[in-house]
């Protein structure tokens, strides 16, 4: 199970998806398409298999990902056919709220 | 090189730099910075460095350094040729970019090795990139700045991938800029704010509009012909952007393509930013307080309490408008004295932050953060009930007179709110009586007139006496640099004969 930080970044052994962790602590179960994900690296890639059907919604790019408490948030920074999960329980599409940008 | 990775992916078709007709688009940035980064990998060094103006130089070197694991270090190349040889030799060895106008900087130092600007964007010209191999734990760093002390050499700010891509995450959606959108930056690339601006606006996929040399009646030209939607401007520049306007009279075209302008660096004199307000009705303002070793941005006074301070009777309310607004929801924010207590809300002190975002380090020198990772400004400040924050300037600044601290910035706050003044710094000189002396250095409007006694009487009136100044010295103009800042210590010795030599 990997230790969540923000900053940490994972890549899912089941199809393209990738995170960056936004939110997060401890060692979270962090899944996708059923899977566990990997901790990122250059040149990880999934090792081939398919997203387990009830994980197969996909992710979309820049998209961000809660769990209800929204105390684990993780970012999609590549998209994928599997769906982000902490265990079986799959993450949702978080709020959209204004962000305060300054640039 | 993950916020530019997912920008060449998600749209990459869209334009990064320049015009809207025919500028870099991400894709095309995206692969120049891999072919820079071939470059700066086979030149062996450990940085990558620049010493130019803006220009599409500017992201390509900043990512081609990204994708080469080697961190990026915009130099001012406004420093004399000594001072900016020394900086180079301490990032030595290194790949350093050089302003095609000015070859013979930086030559013959050990290990410098010069590519001109020209050079570069022939080389990422049409080149393909290599593969993706950039380090994905956040940890190298991304960017080292010098930054200015009041003593000794300038300290490198370090600011690491994690750092930087915090800030850029926390604040900014992807892709949520709308393609007709665009940002303009005019500040130098030496200056974190430029550095952030560029990393939000390929994040957001907002076009980048570049004015390497700031001139006034410029921006406005620019603004207008690049129909730009956002600006970041330091509180000179504006006090300049607004002459230009004021002169166009009140049937002159305006900015209406300006949707929004933001603004940090140092403090904005109010006689501006009201006049701005009045000037563009239809810009959101936003006041955005950080340091370079926080990656800019802590804290923000948006655009709804720009106007809403503007038009309230509550004095609380309107005071706000001097403020820097409040702590982003990522950043924590306290007050502290001397000692590292915490003080009451609404007494003035230290200003602390923490957050994923600021980094505290320095390249060869001790980090400036506490135990549990605060890291102390040095800049003075408080917080009011509303939880607003004030920043009333580096404390290095306050001027100790008879034992009282006495911060510059409200006696030219209230200079500068006199008709005739158009600009005003207070500096203490030494005292053998009180320790320190006040002393008002003012700018006067071309053809307005005023007598020391009436701005010492507008001072005595406004503030406690004890701040009032014991001298006034009038002045042609204040020593700033590029990026706004009063040059207090060039003031201090430029005038250190109207105190009277005393130390201590």
């Amino acid at each position: 199970m990997p230790a969540l930080k923000p900053g940490s970044r994972f890549t899912s052994s089941v199809c393209t998806t990738q995170v960056i962790v936004v939110k997060g602590a401890g060692e979270v179960d962090l899944t996708c398409g059923g899977a566990p994900m990997l901790a990122a690296a250059a040149g990880t890639a999934a090792d081939g298999g398919q997203p387990a059907d009830g994980a197969s919604g996909g992710t979309l790019m820049g998209k961000r990902y809660v769990d209800p408490d929204e105390t684990v948030e993780v970012l999609c920074t590549k998209p994928g056919d599997g769906s982000l999960g902490i265990g079986d329980a799959l993450l949702d599409l978080k709020d959209a709220k204004p962000l305060p940008a300054s640039d | 090189m993950m916020l530019l990775e997912m920008a060449a992916d998600g749209f990459g078709d869209r334009v990064a730099l320049g015009p809207a007709d025919g500028g870099l688009t991400y894709r095309d940035l995206y692969n120049s910075a891999g072919a820079a980064s071939v470059r700066f990998r086979s030149d062996g060094g450990s940085h990558v460095a620049m010493a130019d103006l803006s220009s599409a130089a500017l992201p390509i070197s900043l990512f081609g350094a990204a994708w080469a694991d080697l961190p990026f270090v915009p130099l001012n190349y406004r420093l004399p040729d000594g001072e900016l040889a020394s900086l180079a030799s301490r990032i030595s060895p290194a790949t350093v970019v050089t302003d095609p106008d000015s070859p013979d900087r930086l030559t013959g130092i050990d290990g410098i090795g010069l590519l001109s600007r020209h050079g570069l964007m022939g080389l990422v010209d049409g080149a393909e990139p290599p593969e993706p191999e950039w380090d994905m734990t956040g940890e190298g760093t991304a960017i080292e700045l010098f930054t200015s002390g009041t003593t000794g050499e300038p300290k490198a700010a370090v600011l690491r991938h994690r750092h930087l891509v915090s800030y850029v995450l926390g604040s900014v959606e992807f892709m949520g800029a709308h393609e007709d959108e665009a940002a303009l930056v005019s500040v130098p690339p030496y200056h974190v704010a430029g550095i952030a601006a560029i990393l939000s606006n390929v994040y957001a996929g907002r076009r980048v509009v570049q004015l390497p040399t700031f001139a006034a009646d410029d921006w406005v030209a620019l603004v207008r012909a690049e129909s730009v939607t956002s600006a970041m401007v330091v509180p000179t520049m504006l006090t300049r952007i607004v002459e230009v306007l004021n002169a166009e009279g009140p049937d002159g075209p305006g900015l209406p393509t300006l949707r929004s302008l933001s603004y940090g660096g140092g403090r904005m004199p109010s006689p501006t930013i009201q006049r701005a307000l009045e000037l563009l009705p239809t810009t959101a303002f936003v006041n955005a307080y950080g340091l370079t070793e926080t990656s800019s941005t802590v804290a923000l006074l948006g655009p709804d309490e720009h106007r809403e301070a503007m038009a309230s009777a509550d004095p609380a309310i309107r005071a706000r408008l001097g403020s820097a607004g409040r702590p982003l929801p990522t950043i924590e924010v306290t007050i502290r004295d001397d000692l590292g207590d915490e003080v009451a809300v609404g007494q003035p002190g230290e200003i602390w932050v923490r957050g994923e975002q600021v980094s505290g380090e320095y390249r060869g020198s001790a980090p400036r953060l506490t135990a549990d990772g605060w890291f102390p400004t040095h800049d003075g400040g408080w917080m009011d009930a509303d939880g607003y924050l004030h920043v009333t300037g580096r404390i290095d600044d306050v001027i100790v007179k008879g034992g009282q601290n006495v911060s510059p910035g409200g006696i030219e706050e209230v200079l500068v709110s006199h008709p005739a003044v158009a600009d005003a710094a207070a500096i203490g000189l030494p005292d053998r009586q009180w320790g320190e002396r006040i002393i008002a250095v003012v700018v006067l409007h071309p053809a307005a007139s005023a007598t020391p006694d009436e701005l010492r009487d507008a001072v005595r009136d406004r503030l406690r006496s004890n701040r009032t100044p014991d001298h006034v010295e009038f002045v042609a103009s204040l020593p700033y640099n590029d990026t706004g800042k009063l040059l207090r210590r060039v003031l201090r010795s430029d005038l250190a004969h109207l105190g009277d030599g005393s130390t201590g």
